[in-house]
């Protein structure tokens, strides 16, 4: 016989520490129809046979919210053999609430009074026979953090399936759609007052005089003077531990995210050697050595260099979470982000994205309402990541070498944060229009995390990237390889009698010339050549690779005699400093050098002056980089988009909305900056 | 007078909603029902939103929210 069982409880209360507990590793997430709110299933490791369904946090079955509405319908229509009602002890006269309401439609209940450890040590006593006669349900202590009541809490599962025991009919339950709103939440909560106050017996003394360890922690937090200071350390410590690459201001200690992408991306182009030696050994065709090494190789390690951010940045996420600071981060920013049409919360992500989007997109999952998560998601696209500096610096130097260059990059980030709070208020206006949303939020007790369950979140998310982002990624840039390598003459070995290979170069190839009809686009933006063009498009695969696509395209300017004339004025030691081997100049390498660390860090000042023919004045440089940073992010963000979004026809339209975006105000700067220069 | 008009450390008690539909739902629902007493804790460092501790726990909302719900001393 097969059971389902559904873990229902208020935000808070442990009930996601109670379902990995259950389950362990056995979890399968996915989402509910329309919406955008995880669907948790999983086993019970001790019995295959009991299926577990998380069912989303909720204080109440009220229908407004998605949750709710979730929550509800799944207790009423699908009738679960059991619902497990996770209540927090320390504040259980609120949780008794939703308890009442799902006991209310007649479902097996069993209620799991949980954080009986804290209950305990505020000298708190709860009689669980009492409140087992009062509601008609078996009733268990349990301390989820460390498993302890797990095994009761089944077997009281178990007994209350066998025995079909339904909940006592409780006189409040008839009133329901008898008497107004008021009247009913009043009546419920007088009911759960009267019985709570036979049934707990608070330490008296508790409530007034002794302030608990929470409460101080809070004071500080919170504190009118301290907490924007507090959050700011808080923040950068997060930020730094991801990104940094000098980790607490040490010169060359790389933080915990950058040490393992940096692990990762070793061994990736370890295998890559490997794989590519292997296959020049073995005589492989050039064009299914290309596919395999810029491909496939190219596409599964942008996967997987993505990785390591995730993991630590999730890691530091859920025990921020977790501990209750994340609550107090919405509390503390709520008033600036209202403004801007976004919640408190917001600001994380947005922070994240001047990192990556990847993780930063897959961090608003913390946030409450589905509006907020749907616009964060789309504006972390805005946000200048770290892959997309290198394309402003090397701008900057190629065209701004004789003005204020921090200015300018200055004014790209200014950019990027007004372009996010106009199209936040245009989407509040227009598209979600009459959306309330509310601020009442529970401010829980700071408690310190599990490693488990912090450890938990952090695989999951890298479990979840992995399959709903890596096949996006993987596809996609396969197709950009395919197309800018490949054109007509490949298939009727005209390539092959010209160039001895069947690949075509990239000036002539599909992506060229897709770039030629799509060129004239741009021109009211000042860059309407094919190769600027072409240079935005193999961005997606990675948005530094625009660098290195210029490069390419303009050649000529980057000739053997222009490459030795260049280096010729650097000493042993810079060539040393670049990557040239014992100080040495070496035409072999030169090139590479030069597309790899002579442009990305802006160090010509004369760089591609054929590039300065197809864009002409300093206005369109700065549209085409405003055009960079405002359109579709990376194939991975798009990933990431796709899996927060849950849906195409949502990802499609953040992405319409970001290139529609960018196009305006690449245009924009162009015309005025034609009009005022 | 109404919950936004409270001073940090100041106890009351909730009088009545004065708002319709979901918020009005919401509120109830998170335990501000009338006759429970209420306290104001503090005010967000930004002026808003509010933190009051009603039925055991720590609740904030915005002082726009605050504003529905009548209290008296």
């Amino acid at each position: 016989m097969h059971y389902t069982i559904a873990l229902a409880g208020n935000p808070n209360s442990g009930k996601t520490t109670v379902f990995n507990a259950l389950t362990g590793s056995r979890q399968h997430v996915g989402n509910w129809p329309g919406v955008t709110v995880d669907k948790k299933e999983g086993v019970y490791k001790k019995d295959k046979e009991m299926s577990i369904l998380d069912l989303p946090g909720t204080y109440s079955l009220s229908p407004y919210s998605a949750e709710e509405i979730i929550a509800r319908d799944f207790i009423v229509k699908e009738k679960p053999d059991c619902v497990i009602d996770v209540l927090d002890g320390t504040t259980i006269e609120r949780n008794l609430y939703l308890a009442l309401q799902i006991m209310e439609t007649g479902v097996p209940t069993v209620l799991a009074i949980n954080m009986m450890d804290e209950v305990t040590s505020h000298g708190d006593v709860i009689d669980f026979k009492r409140l087992e006669v009062e509601f008609g349900v078996e009733v268990v202590p349990l301390e989820a953090r460390t498993g302890k009541g797990l095994d009761r809490l089944m077997d009281a599962v178990k007994r209350t399936i066998e025995t079909k025991k339904v909940p006592k009919k409780l006189s409040v339950y008839a009133l329901a759609g008898k008497v107004d709103e008021d009247t009913l939440a009043d009546k419920r909560y007088s009911l759960i007052t009267d019985i709570i106050g036979s049934a707990v017996h608070k330490n008296e003394r508790g409530v007034i005089e002794k302030e608990s360890l929470s409460d101080r922690i809070d004071k500080v937090l919170t504190n009118k003077f301290i907490a924007l200071p507090a959050f700011a350390v808080i923040m950068y410590f997060l930020f730094a531990a991801t990104f940094s690459e000098n980790f607490l201001f040490i010169k060359g200690l790389s933080s915990p995210g950058v040490a393992l992408a940096s692990l990762v991306e070793f061994l990736w182009g370890s295998l890559t050697d490997l794989i590519s030696s292997f296959l020049q050994t073995a005589g492989a065709a050039d064009w299914a050595y290309s596919l395999v090494i810029s491909g496939i190789m190219e596409g599964l390690g942008a996967v997987l260099g993505f990785l390591p951010l995730i993991l630590v940045l999730y890691v530091l996420m859920s025990f921020l979470e977790d501990s209750g600071y994340m609550a107090r981060v919405a509390f503390v920013m709520d008033r600036l982000f209202r403004r801007f049409g976004l919640s408190g919360r917001s600001f994380i992500p947005l922070l994240m994205g001047f990192g990556c989007s990847v993780p930063a997109i897959m961090a608003t999952r913390t946030l409450d309402s589905e509006k907020d998560r749907r616009i964060t998601t789309l504006l972390c696209g805005f946000m200048p990541c770290g892959a997309k500096l290198p394309i402003f610096i090397m701008f900057v130097a190629a065209f701004f070498s004789d003005g204020n260059k921090t200015l300018v990059l200055f004014f790209i980030y200014l950019l990027s944060l007004s372009v996010s709070v106009v199209v936040s208020l245009i989407l509040n206006k227009v598209v979600y229009k009459g959306e309330t949303s509310n601020f009442l939020m529970e401010l829980p007790q700071y408690r310190l995390p599990t490693l488990t369950s912090v450890w938990i979140h952090g695989y999951e998310k890298v479990k979840g990237f992995i399959q709903k982002a890596g096949t996006v990624i993987l596809a996609a840039t396969i197709l950009i390889w395919l197309l800018s390598n490949f054109n007509v003459n490949s298939f009727n070995g005209r390539n092959q009698e010209q160039y001895g290979t069947t690949l075509s170069p990239i000036e002539s190839s599909f992506l060229a010339s897709v770039g030629k009809t799509v060129a004239p686009v741009f021109a009211p933006a000042g860059f309407g050549t094919w190769r600027p063009t072409v240079g935005i498009a193999t961005g997606w695969i990675a948005k530094e690779i625009v660098v290195v696509t210029l490069a390419q395209l303009y050649a000529e300017d980057v000739s053997e005699e222009y490459l030795l004339s260049f280096f010729s004025s650097f000493g042993e030691d810079e060539l040393l400093e670049y990557g040239f081997e014992d100080g040495v100049y070496d035409s072999n390498v030169a090139g590479d050098i030069y597309t790899e660390v002579i442009l990305p860090e802006g160090l010509d000042v004369q760089a591609l002056p054929t590039l300065k023919q197809d864009i002409l004045t300093k206005q369109a440089a700065l549209a085409y980089m405003a055009f960079n940073l405002l359109c579709m992010p990376c194939f991975a963000a798009v990933g990431a988009m796709k899996r927060e979004l849950k849906s195409w026809k949502r990802t499609s339209s953040a992405v319409g909305i970001q290139m529609l975006t960018a196009y305006i105000v690449a245009v924009l700067i162009n015309i005025l900056g034609n009009l005022f220069a | 007078m109404t919950l936004g008009d409270l001073k940090p450390g100041e106890t009351a008690k909730v009088v009545a909603i004065g708002t319709s539909g979901a918020m009005r739902q919401r509120i109830l629902d998170m335990g501000v029902t009338p006759h429970v007493q209420v306290q104001l804790i503090k005010v967000a460092p930004l002026g808003d939103p509010v933190e009051i501790t009603v039925r055991g726990y720590q609740l904030s909302l915005r002082k726009s929210e605050a504003a529905f719900i009548e209290i008296e001393k």
